[in-house]
Formats: structure tokens, sequence, C-alpha cells
């Protein structure tokens, strides 16, 4: 599904690896060590040299929204520019549900952002994320700051994007999470990345 | 234009009116501003770069030669765009810090003289210095203001809102829909000082040029004539000026790819 090859990142190696349909891929690595800098590279948002396929499509056949809506990449940290959570999504269809599936409060979408925590802010983004069923997911720590009961929840929403066969690269610290969702896992250290099991 | 009651000043006169500046070192002294040093350099400047333009601008309405008021033309546009970045926090990288100033103070300038000048007021020949030249430098002095102002917004907006702008583009926006929320706030803040000026004008001030006019004789009812004309000139030039500054910072702020650059910017000296 996902083809990169030598893709020359800002402080790591050439990289190249293939992420199928229905695959988890796990980046993991020290702080710093380029976890981020890869996936904002994947989803076109800092100019990098080097090829990435999509369904054998190469990147540069799209525009870059059009590889975007594609590609999604879910900040650590999320930003938003609207009052509250709904003015962030392109429509209503599904929202409710999608939410509460996410362990929040459908009501929750029309409160301000800032009334909203760390938590339920983050999982609001998972949700913007996965909306309108991007190919591929780039999440960097989506359960950063999330309790074991809604990274369960949090956990459950990925593994069905999984499932109905998109694509998962994963930046998680935690490797227990690594094991319960990873196929494979991308390790970089020291600029060199590994591609190796779980 | 009648000129009856013209009284002219002495140099001794204006020494007098110096002395005022001193209410200001004053100030600056007691309150432990720090402003001695720049308010002497700001009020020699002042002084001096006036009275030159003084003798310049008599110079070249003798001559009354097109050449003369494009090269003079010319000039006031560079060094409004050199001012219009002077001041900014965060600079564009290369040439472009000032070829966007630059560009947009040529076309609204062209376009003030052309239509304010040539075609509403369509003195004979149309490069009269005396109406060109200091019509051109009011239209320039207000739209590098907004312009100034637009683009510190701007860079420095996109800069604070760089989690939310990337989000959107992560999202599969455009730049144009990304940047839209900076873009109007940037608009907003380079239009708001000509109509905060439009709305007093005429009861909390008489603008400059309206009474330097009255002060040279001339009918108070033609000189307002003029002064409207010149505030509508200049409302339009600086809603043009920031327009356009802002679009191209938007643009020189992302690329093809739509991607939010700001490595394009580096932050000014201080």
């Amino acid at each position: 599904m996902l083809r990169i090859e030598s893709l020359d990142v800002y402080g790591l190696e050439a990289v190249s690896f293939e992420g199928a349909r229905g695959e988890c891929l796990a980046v993991q690595g020290p702080s710093g060590s380029g976890k981020t800098v890869l996936l904002r590279a994947l989803a076109d948002l800092d100019p990098v040299e080097g090829r990435i396929f999509l369904d054998g499509t190469e990147r540069n056949a799209f525009s870059g929204p059009q590889w975007r809506k594609r590609v999604r990449y879910a900040a650590a940290e999320p930003g938003w520019w609207g009052e509250t959570p709904r003015d962030h999504f392109p429509q209503n269809k599904g929202l409710d549900k999608l939410v509460r599936s996410l362990g929040l409060n459908a009501a929750q979408l029309d409160q301000s952002i800032t009334q909203l925590s760390t938590g339920e802010r983050q999982r609001m983004a998972l949700a913007r994320a996965i909306f309108d069923a991007p190919s591929v997911l780039l999440l960097d720590e989506p359960t950063g700051a999330l309790d074991t009961k809604a990274t369960a929840q949090a956990e459950r929403v990925i593994k069905r994007q999984l499932k109905t066969g998109h694509a998962v690269i994963l930046v998680s610290h935690d490797p227990s999470q690594v094991k319960r969702l990873a196929d494979r896992k991308l390790t970089i250290r020291g600029g060199k990345v590994r591609v190796g099991q779980v | 234009m009648t000129q009856s009651s013209y009284i002219a000043l002495t140099y001794w006169d204006i020494a007098m009116a110096a002395s005022l500046i001193l209410i200001n070192g004053l100030l600056s002294f007691a309150f432990r501003l720090g402003l001695e040093r720049t308010l002497i350099i700001a009020a020699l400047r002042m002084s001096v770069q006036l009275i030159a333009i003084g003798f310049v601008l008599k110079f070249i309405f003798i001559q009354t030669s097109p050449l003369w008021t494009v090269g003079l033309g010319l000039l006031m546009v560079l060094f409004a765009a050199r001012e219009a970045i002077a001041r900014q926090t965060r600079r564009y990288k290369g040439w472009w810090a000032y070829g966007l100033g630059t560009a947009t103070l040529m076309f609204v300038g062209l376009l003030a003289v052309f239509f304010g000048v040539g075609v509403l007021i369509g003195p004979d020949p149309w490069y009269t210095p005396r109406l060109v030249l200091p019509i051109l430098g009011m239209v320039l002095g207000n739209t590098l203001n907004g312009i100034s102002l637009s683009l510190e917004t701007l860079t420095t907006t996109a800069q604070r809102e760089r989690a939310s702008i990337e989000a959107r583009i992560a999202l599969g926006a455009t730049r144009v829909e990304a940047l839209s929320v900076v873009t109007r706030q940037a608009l907003k803040t380079g239009m708001m000082p000509i109509v905060n000026a439009m709305a007093a004008t005429g009861i909390v001030s008489l603008p400059g040029m309206m009474t330097g006019q009255i002060l040279a004789g001339v009918d108070p009812v033609e000189a307002t004539k003029y002064q409207v004309l010149i505030t509508f000139l200049i409302a339009g030039g600086t809603a043009l000026g920031a327009f356009l500054a802002v679009m191209g910072g938007a643009r020189l702020l992302t690329d093809e790819r739509h991607r939010l650059r700001l490595d394009r910017l580096e932050k000014a000296a201080q």
C-alpha cells in the first residue's frame, strides 16, 4: 500500500520500507531521534528528497492536499482553529458515534476546545484524523495523554481501522502498546532506521 | 487656488518650535525611558530630511520634466519599501524581504498617480511634479504603514498559530484555507488605521494636507475637496497594498505542495 524508497529525512540515513494494507508499523526510538520528522515527511508536511508511493502511484502525482487526504498525520500535540471540536469536522454524519466509541460524550463536540481536558482533546484529534477515512494513518503518540481506559478505547478504534484495510504507522513510547497493535516496528537509533519484528 | 494670506516662516521660527522637543526629552529623562538619544536623532533626521526635500522639490518643480518626477517617485517607492520592512519582527529571507514591499508599493503608487492625478485631477502636463509627488508621497506613506502592519501580523500570527495551521494542512486543506484565519487577521490589522483615521477626520482631527492648504490661504471648502479625494486615494491604496502584501506574503509562507514554510522567515536583528 505505502512504499518508501530512499527517503532523505533530515538527520536520518536514507529510509526505505513498505507498509501493507491493514498493517500497523510502530516507530520507536529515543526522544529527538527523528520519529516525528519521519511521520511529517511521509505526510508531505516538510520538503524531503526520495520517493513515496501509495498503491503504486507516486506522491508527486497527487497535489499536496490530495496526498494528505489519503496519508493523514495526527500530531502529538494537536492544533485547533475553531471554537468547538465540531468546527473541525467536514460534516456531522457518523460523528456522534465515532466520538462515543472513543469514550467521549457527543455533547462535548459543542463545548469550547478550551474546556476539554488534554486527553479529551487528544481523542477528538484522533476522531478528526480518521473521520474521512484516509488510507494511511500516521499517528504520533495518539494515546500519550490518555489513562488506561481511554487508551484501550483508542486502541479499539485504531484496530478497527486496521481491520477495514487502512495502514497505520504509529509512534509510541509504550512497548506493551506496540505489542498490542503493531505487526512490525521501525527502530530509529543514531540516525539509522531498522525494520524488524515486534 | 488663492494665496491671499500666506505668511512665510523664518528659520528662527522653526528653531523656536524645535525647542518643544525638550518636553519629550524631559519626560524621557524623568521616567528613565532612555529615549533621549533616539529623540535627538529622530528630530534631526526629520528636520534635515524635510528641509532637504524642500530644496529637492523646489528644483524639480522648476524643471517640470517627466524624468525628474518619475525618478524622485521611484526613489520614494524604494525608501517606502525599506521602511515597510524595517521594523518587522520576522522577515522573509533573501531579496523577497524587499521585493514584496517594493512590488506592492510600486503597483499602488502607479495606480494612485494614474487614477488620482491623471484621471481625477487631470493636470496639464500629467506629470506636474507639484501634484504628482505630494500625492504619491501621501499614498505611499499610508500604504507602507498598512503593508508593514499586515506583514507583521501575518508572520507573527503564522508563527504563533503554527500548530493549528499545520493541523488544517494535515487534514488536506489548501494553503488558502489553512491560512485563512491568519490572512483575515492580517488584512484587518493593516486596514484598521485608515478606517479609524477616516472616521475621526473632520471631528477629532484636521488632516495635515488640508490644514497646510488652509494655512497657505486656500479656501477651506476647496481644501476639503482635495482632502476627501486624497483620503479616498489613501484608503484605496492602503487596502490594495495590504491585500497584495498579505496575499504575496501568504504565498511565500507556503510552497507549491501547500506546506507551511516558516523556514523562509528569519528573525530580524534588533
